[in-house]
């Protein structure tokens, strides 16, 4: 007997990782088989959890949906792309000064900058009577403008062509047509040659541009282009075309000093002094994008805080029925402590236990989330197909683990502190 | 192997001081067959628990194969009992939702034991006792008797020095107490010492050692030869 009671010499160093594994394996089974015989309990206790992460990754779901649709739509036009246009500055505004783009900027940006092509002047018309085949009508956007659009926009006709140098030199009436704007106007499909009113003058359809799609609900067809000298003529001599200008800079990495160039060269031709603001913007799809990214990332933020406190909520739910836990489990700590159980061996099995608790509601809202996500996707008519990204799962899986732990804290100190007489004497 | 030297303890009761156990020198050798007996209040259970190292005496010095466990931290006390100690309890005591072949084997989780050895040690102390058949069952589609077995198995799992039962017949009936006491009586011929906390005289009667506890003091220490027969 004496040889068989040191059978089991003391832990030493080199395998107490191991005992501790063997220690975690026997919390998580302890943990799991707790759980499974309280099966309606522990659904409740999760639902917190499960609504606070559900809410999360939908919500999240649709906006990373949403963001990635619209730069799957800027994607197209092309990172080289520049758009400058006139942007008034609030003090000008509150004055009544409305800032412009005048051809004279074309010119200037066209033969003194270097480094870009492409250079396309663009501006809306807003004519009266706007198009018209017949009795049909339309309340496309028509916008006058070069043949560089095509290059600039990356955009080109699907059928006939597109406006020339000679239809702009000498302002010929054709116009291109959108596909939307086409099938408002009761055209056929091979509508090339077909004469149309545009703000009550006689137009001949010359081209057919590619069909877009729709984004937000809105046809991205629904357009129309004529040339930039005939826009100007049809809108009178007396009225400044308030136009922007379209440009590629040639060399991607150089679009920074362009930009710079740019912005140098239309500050003096517009007399700006150094401290006031400039009157015009030049966006690049990369601004875009990096606009729409920052938004939606801050709407996520802002929503995950909101999410994070119902969380917070679904911890505490999780600390109540550990502690109700605790002490119906009291004789059962007990017996683990009489039969040798150190504390930091309870405080384990019931830290784990609330973070499984956690992690298992996580996941759960993880599934629920998703599932709204696209349930909310097809209620909404046109909505992009909701994404649940990565960093999200992890995200949701994580926080849940930390709620669980933190708030498992305090159930599992009270059953560590325990002491083993009075526990075993516990009815 | 065991030697208390002037252990009391006292609780204290608002402000009144309960005086639980006082002055006792005790020793118990290796291989003794020890009954603790006296009448409710007398001390037995105190007694139980500072030997069994679940309480820490107010007074005195305790010693337990060759380990002082006074001033020993909680987590040091409960190193000593799941090494040197095996508790049967008067109401066995066991997990009712895990099988009895883990129930048996929860000592070794304690020691960081490889599951296979638990299962192996488990199975082991179960067929000593005569459960073999049962490993998977849970302890409610056992018969007392068979859950006091299972306690056993699960106090001699960890090979402790010595086996503290509280009360180990209380809730059997007398053919089913003189089956564990036969189980005892098998364990003390092969070389275990055991301790009986116990009012009942019958089971007293199995012992070869009674010691007499009344009022916190030893009263009565007396050895009995040839008492083992309890088949009789």
């Amino acid at each position: 007997m004496n040889d068989a009671a040191h059978a089991d010499a003391p832990i030493d160093e080199g395998n107490r990782l191991q005992a501790f594994v063997y220690a975690l394996q026997e919390c998580l089974r302890s943990a799991l088989g707790s759980i499974r015989s309280h099966r309606m309990r522990s659904f409740l206790t999760m639902l917190g959890v499960i609504i606070g992460v559900a809410s999360v990754i939908c919500i999240v779901s649709l906006l990373q949906g949403l963001t990635r649709s619209v730069m799957n739509e800027f994607q197209g036009i092309g990172g080289n792309t520049l758009h400058v246009h006139a942007e008034t500055p609030r003090e000008d505004r509150m004055l009544g000064k409305w800032a412009r783009l005048k051809p004279e900027d074309l010119d200037l940006l066209k033969y003194r900058v270097a480094g870009i092509s492409n250079v396309t002047p663009m501006t809306g018309l807003n004519l009266p009577g706007g198009l018209r085949n017949g009795s049909n009508t339309s309340g496309a956007q028509i916008f006058a403008t070069t043949s560089w659009y095509q290059l600039a926009n990356q955009s080109f006709p699907s059928a006939g062509r597109f406006i020339t140098d000679s239809d702009n030199n000498s302002r010929r009436r054709v116009i291109v047509l959108g596909d939307k704007a086409r099938s408002d106007l009761k055209l056929p499909e091979d509508c090339i040659g077909e004469f149309i009113q545009v703000g009550g003058e006689w137009f001949k359809v010359v081209g057919l541009m590619e069909a877009r799609g729709e984004m937000f609900g809105q046809s991205m067809d629904n357009y129309a282009v004529i040339p930039f000298e005939t826009g100007r003529a049809l809108a009178g001599p007396w009225r400044e075309p308030n136009m922007a200008i379209l440009l590629t800079v040639d060399d991607l990495d150089a679009v920074t000093d362009v930009k710079s160039r740019i912005t140098v060269m239309l500050r003096r031709a517009h007399k700006i002094g150094p401290d006031q603001a400039d009157d015009f913007q030049i966006e690049s799809s990369q601004t875009m994008t990096e606009t729409i990214q920052r938004v939606a990332g801050t709407i996520t933020l802002v929503i995950s805080a909101v999410v994070g406190i119902s969380l917070l909520v679904g911890g505490v739910g999780i600390m109540n029925i550990m502690l109700v836990s605790v002490t119906e489990r009291t004789r059962e700590i007990g017996i683990a402590k009489a039969l040798g159980a150190p504390r930091s061996f309870i405080l384990m099995q019931f830290l784990i236990e609330a973070m499984v608790l956690a992690v298992i509601g996580g996941i759960i809202g993880i599934g629920f989330g998703w599932l709204l996500g696209e349930l909310a996707a097809k209620m909404i008519p046109h909505f992009p197909p909701p994404a649940v990204p990565w960093w999200a799962i992890v995200g949701a899986t994580g926080f849940s683990a930390l709620v669980g732990v933190l708030f498992g804290i305090l159930p599992a100190r009270r059953a560590a502190n325990l002491a083993p007489i009075d526990a075993l004497r516990h009815e | 192997m065991i030697e208390l030297r002037g252990i009391g303890k006292t609780y204290q009761m608002g402000t009144t001081e309960l005086v639980a156990l006082a002055d006792i020198n005790l020793q118990i050798a290796r291989n003794e067959y020890v009954a603790l007996i006296g009448p409710s209040g007398s001390g037995k259970s105190t007694m139980m628990n500072v030997l069994g190292c679940l309480d820490l005496p107010t007074t005195g010095a305790y010693t337990l194969d060759g380990e002082t466990v006074a001033g020993l931290s909680e987590d040091q006390l409960a190193r000593v009992r799941n090494r040197k100690i095996g508790f049967i309890f008067q109401s066995y005591y066991l997990m009712p939702r895990t099988t009895i072949a883990d129930n048996v084997a929860q000592p070794l989780i304690y020691r960081g034991l490889a599951p296979s050895v638990r299962r192996e040690r488990a199975n082991a102390a179960l067929a000593r006792v005569g459960l073999e058949e049962r490993v998977l069952h849970k302890p409610n589609e056992l018969s007392g008797g068979q859950r006091q077995r299972v306690a056993i198995a699960r106090a001699l799992v960890g090979r402790p020095n010595v086996l503290l039962a509280d009360e180990p017949t209380g809730n059997l009936d007398s053919k089913t107490a003189r089956e564990i006491m036969g189980v005892f009586s098998d364990l003390h011929r092969e070389g275990m010492t055991i301790i009986i906390v116990t009012h009942d005289a019958a089971i007293a009667a199995c012992c070869r050692r009674v010691i007499r506890l009344h009022d916190g003091r030893i009263v009565e220490d007396r050895e009995q030869a040839g008492a083992v027969a309890v088949d009789a």
